[in-house]
């Protein structure tokens, strides 16, 4: 099982959709830095596909920093200690940028 | 469990190396371990000793320094990146002939061997990308 921690927003690289087509049941998906823009209700039709195994997870302080509100509900909100333990639960991390 | 790191973006011009340094301080607060911190591509410019950023902002490069200090870290920058880019320890300079270098005492420039060693000594390598 897949971390993938995605750092692009959909508009200024093709990370989020590259890895969309590579997550596997089981996997999680981690927005991070410009990452955490794709949670905005504009982009939730990307995510509808995505099997229902599959966890979605944003860095709050990355939201924060860039100050988003009324994100994808999908998403749960996490610090970096959360990061640090999501990374140690999934048997590989994989960065998409 | 055994972390790796890789940054690949500048600081000041990417958010790698800063949330690299985040997630390392949350990774060594949690009682795991760093193997290694590989600097590669224009992530070489966190090496720098010589940035010098306003005093209200965060010196990146300082920042890992004294991590580095505290924890033992091994920093290690792509030799073949940071050349190219002016990133020079005192040999380097030496070899290229140029006036002055620029490598913290607290980063080392080695090769590409050293991220294989990494990935295969670590239980986790997280790559933050530029």
């Amino acid at each position: 099982m897949t971390l993938h921690l995605i750092n692009k927003t959909p508009s200024e690289s093709s990370a989020l959709s590259s890895s969309l087509s590579a997550v596997s049941e089981g996997d999680a998906l981690l927005l991070i830095e410009n990452g955490v823009y794709a949670a905005m209700p504009g982009y939730a039709e990307l995510f509808t596909r995505l099997p229902g195994s599959v966890q979605c997870y944003l860095l709050e302080n990355d939201v924060q920093a860039r100050g988003l509100k009324d994100l994808n509900q999908e998403f749960r909100h996490i610090d970096y200690d959360e990061f640090v333990e999501l990374s140690c639960r999934y048997s590989k991390v994989v960065s998409w940028f | 469990m055994i972390f790796s790191i890789v940054i690949t973006g500048a600081p000041y011009s990417s958010q790698a190396s800063a949330s690299a340094l985040q997630f390392s301080r949350s990774a060594l607060k949690l009682g795991h371990s760093i193997h290694r911190v590989f600097f590669y591509a224009d992530g070489v410019h966190s090496g720098s000793a010589l940035a010098a950023p306003p005093q209200d902002e965060t010196n990146i490069p300082a920042e890992w320094a004294e991590l580095a200090r505290e924890h033992e870290l091994d920093l290690v920058v792509c030799i073949a990146a940071a050349v190219r880019r002016g990133v020079l320890d005192e040999n380097e300079a030496r070899r290229y002939e140029k006036k002055g270098h620029n490598l913290s005492p607290n980063f080392n420039l080695s090769g590409l061997g050293q991220l294989v060693e990494a990935g295969i000594l670590s239980d986790r390598v997280v790559t933050f990308g530029a």
